[in-house]
């Protein structure tokens, strides 16, 4: 039987979101006979459940980065009469920080294609760009905070700036996090090569670091672009 | 451990995973490089919506608000794999769970946050009850 004459293509459903036990024993379609994670056919691999349960715990680190959000957006006009948005920030340093984290991001990805093609090198290569974009962006952001602090605009200065500090913080923190794992992931795979623990470990890593990006666009656009626009 | 392997079944995707198809890494690099130009449009049209007199003044916030979704959006289809194929229905509805949870506490909060705000006595007329 040929791949486009399976009962699935021929019933008009070519992912096969209909498969039973009876099709999968008699057809010989695209997917497996062990149709693993459809019910039936057993549980998911290790690799799609670790998946999964850090998608999951992504998700709830996002619902937690909202109440930061929710907080500053409420307090973003409640300056007591201290420094603004508008006098604080410092465009072109937000351009800088948001094209680092970008970067670090698409070599991110790329370190999953050459793991993905089991390439030590180059996983090492994108790996080691990846984290210095990163590194670049801490350095950046911190010293933007340091210099509000130095013009007296620390986060005790008003609701507006703690909000700001917590928000900013909190993202920069998750980065300084990211980091540090990715820093232990290029040393795993360096002494332990590409084992399936390692291999699950890396899915997480590059979630996280994805995500991390996803959180810098609301940030930039939130806290720095309509900050500066007030 | 090591001699543990997890083979990859065709029919099922985790988040993160290039593709229920393998894909060659022509096809993987293709596609984070189409995910980063879109993200580069996206942020630059962010940066530039900001000083335009293109967009009246007062929806610049909200064309911004709406690059960023965007942006968003192309970040989780090309960065983190999340798409409408079927195998990825559990991504997608724990997605929709969280972004339900997202919007109702930052709308939420900011609806409640200024109708307190507007039903809150003016500073001056307190300062003067509290003489």
């Amino acid at each position: 039987m040929s791949a486009t004459d399976t009962p699935f293509e021929r019933a008009g459903d070519p992912y096969r979101v209909g498969r039973s036990r009876d099709w999968v024993s008699t057809g010989a379609g695209r997917g497996h006979v062990y149709a693993t994670g459809h019910g039936e056919g057993g549980p998911a691999s290790k690799r799609v459940i670790v998946g999964y349960g850090f998608w999951i715990f992504l998700l709830s680190d996002i619902v937690m980065f909202s109440a930061f959000f929710a907080a500053h957006a409420v307090l973003q006009t409640a300056t007591a009469g201290g420094p603004s948005g508008r006098e604080l920030f410092n465009l072109w340093s937000i351009v800088a920080q948001t094209a680092f984290l970008l970067v670090s991001s698409f070599t991110c990805g790329l370190s999953a294609v050459a793991t993905e093609a089991r390439n030590q090198l180059w996983t090492q290569v994108a790996l080691l760009v990846t984290g210095l974009f990163g590194l670049g962006f801490l350095v950046l952001e911190g010293r933007d905070f340091a210099g509000m602090v130095m013009q007296g605009a620390g986060p005790d200065r008003s609701a507006f700036l703690s909000s700001l500090f917590a928000v900013v913080g909190l993202h920069g923190l998750h980065v300084s996090a990211g980091l540090l794992w990715l820093g232990t992931m290029m040393a795993q795979i360096f002494v332990k090569g590409f084992r399936a623990d390692i291999l699950r470990r890396l899915v997480c890593f590059n979630l996280f670091w994805h995500a991390l990006d996803i959180i810098w666009v609301a940030l930039f656009t939130v806290v720095y672009l309509i900050g500066l626009g007030r | 451990m090591s001699d543990e392997t997890d083979r990859r079944d065709p029919g099922d995707v985790g988040p993160g995973f290039m593709d229920a198809a393998e894909l060659t890494i022509r096809e993987g690099i293709a596609r984070y490089v189409i995910g980063f130009v879109l993200a580069s449009l996206l942020t630059a049209a962010s940066f530039y919506v900001l000083n335009t007199s293109l967009i009246w003044g007062p929806g610049i916030p909200v064309a911004l608000i709406v690059l960023a979704i965007a942006q968003m959006g192309v970040h989780l289809v090309f960065f983190l794999h999340i798409n409408t194929a079927p195998d990825n229905t559990n991504n997608v509805l724990a997605l929709a769970f969280g972004v339900l949870i997202v919007a109702l506490v930052i709308a939420g909060s900011l609806w409640i946050m200024d109708h307190l705000n507007q039903n809150m006595m003016p500073m001056h007329q307190m300062m003067q009850m509290q003489r």
